[in-house]
Order: C-alpha cells, then structure tokens, then sequence
C-alpha cells in the first residue's frame, strides 16, 4: 500500500522544491556563489598583461606582442591551475614545451591559446571587474543607513531634505543588487570556464584524434595479452603435460619391450595402454602447435611456415624473403592466417600445387597465397575466409582475394611489420 | 657401448636412460646442459650422445652447437638430437659435414619405444636417423627440376631413404615387395644421375647431397 506512496514522487511540488534550492544555492552567502566570486577575481591578472602591452607606444608594442607570445605556454598553464584548483575541472591539451616551433604553429591549440590571452582574457578581466565592483556597489548601498550613522552630526547628507527616503530607496536597490549579483557572478563564471575550455583544452577533432590514438594502444595491448597468453599455455603444456605424458608413454613402451614373460593379458592392456599414450601425445602435440608453435618464437616465420608447408597435403612452393625478425604478435597471426589459407586450399581448392610468397614491402609484410585449384571461393560467404580477414583485421592489416570460377585463387594480405 | 645423455627434463632423462640400458648400452653420464654434456664426453669418449637440442642456459640451441663441437672434435662419435620441433636448418648444420652416425628426432618420437630404439642403432652403426618431419621440410626446400621427375611414389621412397631406412622396411612401410623398392631406388638414382650403389650409408649420402644438404 504505502510502497505505492512511495513510488510516486510528489510530482507538484518538485519544481517550487527545485526553485527553492537554486535560490538558496544563489544566496549571496551561499558557498557556491563565493567560489564562483573567487573563481572570477582569480582570474583578474590573466587580462593584465595584454592591456598592458596595449597601453604601450607604438614603438614597444610589436616587442610587447613578442613578449606576449612568449607568455602564452606560461599563461595557458596558470589558467589551468586556476580552473583546476577552483573549479576541480582538468583541461588537458598542452603541447610539449619543447615541441619544435612548426609543430607549434601548426597545432590548433596555439592558435586558440593565442585567442583566448589576447581578447577573451581581457574582456573577462572587465567583466570580473564588473562582477566585484556590482558586489561593493551592493554591500555599500545597503548599508547606508549605517554609513550615515556613522558620519558625525551636522553633516550634510543626514541633514538635507528627503534623505530618509534618497536613503530607502538606497538600501533597496543594494538589497536587489545584492540579490541579482550571485546569478550574475555564476553566469560570468560558466562563461569563463566554458571559454578556458573550448580554447585552451582539445577541440572535438583533437579530442577524437586522441581517443583513437588510446583505442589503437589498447588494441595493441589486448591483442599482444592474448598472444603473450597462449604462448605461456603453450609453454606451460610443453614443459609439463607433454613431458611426463612422453615419458609414460616411453616406460609403457619399455614394458612392452623388456617384460616378454608376462601373461598375453596383461601384455594386452600394456600394449593397449602404450598405445593410448603416444596417441595421446600426438594429440597433444598437435594441440600445442595449434596454440603458438615453439618453432614460431624460438626461430621465426620463416622455420615455422616451412614446417606447416611441409605436412600440407598439397605441395607447397615456399619462398620467405624477411630479413630479420618482426613483432611477435604479427608473426603469429601470419602464422595462423597462413595455416589457414593452406588447410582450405587443400580442403576446397583440388589444387594440385600453393606458392606461398612472403615478402617485406617498406614496413608491410606482404603475404601472397596462389593456389592452381578449382576457384570460386567467396570471402562473404566461406567461414575460414572471413576468419582469415578479421585476423589480418585484428592488426589493421589489409586482406584481399581473388578467385575466379576455374581458378586460380589468390589471397593478399599485407600486415604491419611493428605494432 | 658408452652412451652420454644430455637432456634438462629429469623425467625424460630418466627414461631415456632406461631404454638404453635395457638396451645394453652403457650410459656413462646423464646430465642437464651442455657444459656438462661436453666435459663429460671429454671425459668418458662415448661412442654415442643422445642430446636434447633445447636446454639451459639459453633454452634455444644449445644441442645443436654442442653436437657440431663434439663432432668436429671427436668425429667418430655417433650424435642423435632430440627436438620439440623441426627445425631443418639445424639439420643441415649437423649433417653439412659428415651424415655418417647423425641423428635428428622429434623428441615426441622417444615414445614409440622400437623406432627409437631402431633409429639409435641405426646411427651407432654409422647409419643417419632423420625424422619424417625434417625430411618433409629438406624435400620442401629443394623445389628444383631433377626432383619433379621423380613419381610421387618415388617420392614416398626418397623420404624413406632420407630418413635413413633400409631397403626393407621401406617395403613394410610403404607395403610392397623388396624387390619393387630396389626398382624404384634405381629409377630414382638414375632421374638424379646418381651411380646406383648397395651400400646403404652411401645412398643416404647420395640422397641427402641430392637435397644439398651437404656440399
């Protein structure tokens, strides 16, 4: 019962609620209206310099520019501190102080950095001005039946005609004034904080650029942590399982081969036993190479390829002119495209021969498969080929096929030598 | 005959030992790298090493230069290199000099106990013992003319010579006649302008200069 009470917020009163609040948060003691006075007065001395340099004769002037574009990296990094400090706000975007001077030029941010120090600045210097002097005007108009009582008797202003009410009307325009600044200084504060972020901070297209950069990184890492990941089960099976697995099988075979006087059924489940075990071994052999050859890491593409091209049941014709190794991640998805580029042919193809070429083009790995087999494959359609384009995907390599009906098929990939 | 083993997983040394003694070989030493595999060949002058190609410090091919120290040193000594993978290069390092008492196994090939042990008399003899595997990859790599003349089932016959098998058991492998492995050995020797010879050790050489591993 009561949980529908509760589910229903009291819908008319939200607003005068919400209304409420703004006014306090805008009270002329509240905490927010005083960091936002203290966010603009902070920000004062930033138009200094310009006005300055504007102020002088025409002679200093173009040494003053100078100067100022000087300043600018010193500037923009104060700004930030304030808006940081104040405003707990982070504006990124600083270019590296020793960046050499084209980059500088050519960087966005120098040319918005430059706005902002030589206009904005100083018009929000004028308009913080205006904020605190309308912040005196209020205090000062307010209290003047005070200043009038503190001034000594026989004074003029106390004395003339009407003062009294010259007085009232004083007081409550200080009271409106001391009202009307809080939303004043908050707008003239967003104000300020908007234009130190849009011209000191990325602009959308930086800030995208910046994103892909964090992106490709990322990529990177995961793509590299899966790798480093299956080479360490691949080791971990290697030095363990497929150790003791080899040796059991090698003590079963010794059985068999040594223990003739056993009864023919016991021989039997040795001999069973034995068998097993090198099947098992060759299972997990095969298994390991499928995860990340040995051969791979210890000796390159072009030892392991050679390996794969020697047990494919289509004659390989392999040529791998790589001088020096490339990164690691990138020579196994080679590796694994590979294999499987050549485990289609020999299942799809009917190819009685595979020229696998592996060449390096500038900072590309270029991998060409041909195959003089029946043709027609479709990269849309066949499962493994679209394995093989997310794999050369996977390291913004590029992936092409062309296989006419009646053949023959040729696979393109061309893949980043370095991530 | 002295048997030296040289293999860093104890339970693989373990075995290995065993099945050579059972064997009636004398395994002299049994240690894991190889410095100790060297000083103890220094040592005791095996007749024959079976070495990992694998092992500390490195963990990369240690075996392999200590199998060519020990043969350029002791040249009479029978060397067999057990690997985890295939790696045809290390092969024909090994074989460039001398094929004589060479062997080159996949390390998982130890678990079929009889060919194992077959391979390791074969090269105690003098014989060569390459693994399918490598032979598969040497054929690979020598894509040249004389071999598209050869029948795919003279092929088949190549890689089994290759590997170091008598004219017998090629025929159990391939299940034919002696008689019809001997025709084909000769249709071989002849495609490769190769004189035909009896001496088993003499064809395997033959072979494996065809493949140019040696020079």
């Amino acid at each position: 019962m009561f949980q529908s009470k509760i589910d229903t917020p009291p819908r008319r009163t939200a607003p005068a609620a919400a209304v409420r609040a703004a006014a306090a948060a805008r009270a002329p003691w509240s905490a927010g209206t005083r960091r936002d006075t203290l966010f603009l007065a902070a920000g004062l001395p930033f138009g200094l310099p310009c006005v300055i340099v504007i102020g002088l004769p025409s002679a200093a002037l173009l040494f003053g520019l100078a100067l100022l574009t000087v300043l600018f990296d010193l500037q923009s990094t104060a700004q930030r501190s304030r808006v940081r400090a104040l405003r707990g706000v982070e504006v990124p975007g600083r270019i590296p102080p020793d960046a050499p001077w084209l980059v500088r030029l050519r960087a966005g941010l120098t040319w918005r950095q430059a706005v902002h120090h030589l206009l904005v600045a100083p018009l929000q210097m004028l308009c913080a001005g205006l904020a605190l002097g309308l912040w005196g005007a209020a205090v000062v108009l307010t209290g003047f039946f005070g200043w009038v009582w503190l001034l000594p008797p026989g004074y003029p202003l106390r004395s003339g005609p009407g003062w009294v009410a010259e007085g009232a009307l004083a007081t409550l325009g200080g009271l409106l004034l001391l009202a009307a600044t809080p939303w004043l200084v908050a707008l003239l504060a967003a104000v300020d904080l908007w234009t130190v972020r849009a011209l000191l901070g990325p602009n959308r297209a930086e800030v995208l650029e910046r994103r892909v950069e964090h992106l490709a990184r990322s990529r990177v890492d995961v793509v590299d942590a899966a790798d480093a990941e299956r080479r360490r089960i691949e080791r971990d099976l290697h030095d363990g399982a497929q150790q003791r697995l080899v040796s059991l099988a090698m003590n079963l075979g010794l059985a068999r081969r040594t223990l003739k006087h056993l009864p023919p059924e016991a021989m039997e489940v040795i001999v069973a036993a034995h068998e097993e075990a090198q099947a098992a071994v060759k299972e997990l052999h095969d298994l390991v190479r499928g995860l990340h050859p040995a051969v791979l890491e210890d000796r390159g593409l072009d030892a392991a390829l050679s390996g794969i091209a020697a047990r494919s049941p289509v004659p390989v014709h392999l040529t791998v002119d790589l001088p020096g190794r490339i990164a690691p991640t990138v020579e196994a998805v080679a590796y694994f495209t590979v294999s499987e580029a050549l485990a289609n042919a020999a299942k799809h193809s009917r190819a009685s021969r595979v020229d696998l070429l592996l060449h390096r083009v500038a900072d590309r790995l270029r991998i060409t498969i041909t195959d003089d087999g029946v043709g027609g494959a479709d990269a849309d359609r066949g499962t493994g080929l679209t394995g093989l384009r997310k794999r050369a995907a996977s390291v913004d390599g590029s992936f092409a096929i062309t296989s006419p009906r009646g053949g023959p098929t040729t696979i393109t990939m061309e893949l980043p030598c370095e991530l | 005959m002295r048997a030296v083993i040289a293999e860093d997983s104890v339970l693989l040394r373990i075995g290995i030992v065993k099945v050579l003694e059972s064997e009636g070989y004398e395994v002299v030493a049994a240690v894991g790298d190889a410095e100790a595999l060297l000083a103890a060949v220094e040592e005791h002058r095996p007749q024959i090493v079976v070495a990992d190609v694998r092992m500390p410090p490195g963990f990369t091919d240690e075996g392999v230069r200590a199998a060519l120290m020990i043969r350029r040193q002791w040249p009479g000594t029978a060397v067999v290199l057990l690997s985890q993978f295939v790696e045809e290069r290390y092969a024909a390092d090994l074989l460039a000099n001398n094929t004589s008492g060479v062997g080159y196994l996949l390390k998982q090939r130890v678990a079929n106990v009889d060919e194992f042990v077959e391979a390791l008399q074969r090269v105690a003899q003098g014989g060569t013992a390459l693994d399918p595997e490598v032979v598969a990859q040497l054929l690979l790599r020598r894509d040249r003319d004389p071999l598209h003349r050869l029948t795919p089932r003279e092929r088949d016959v190549l890689a089994l010579m290759a590997e170091g098998r008598s004219n017998t058991a090629i025929a159990e492998s391939l299940v034919v006649s002696d008689s019809a492995v001997s025709k084909h050995i000769n249709s071989i020797l002849t495609k490769l302008d190769l004189p035909p010879a009896e001496d088993s050790h003499r064809r395997v050489l033959a072979v494996l200069r065809f493949l140019e591993v040696s020079q």
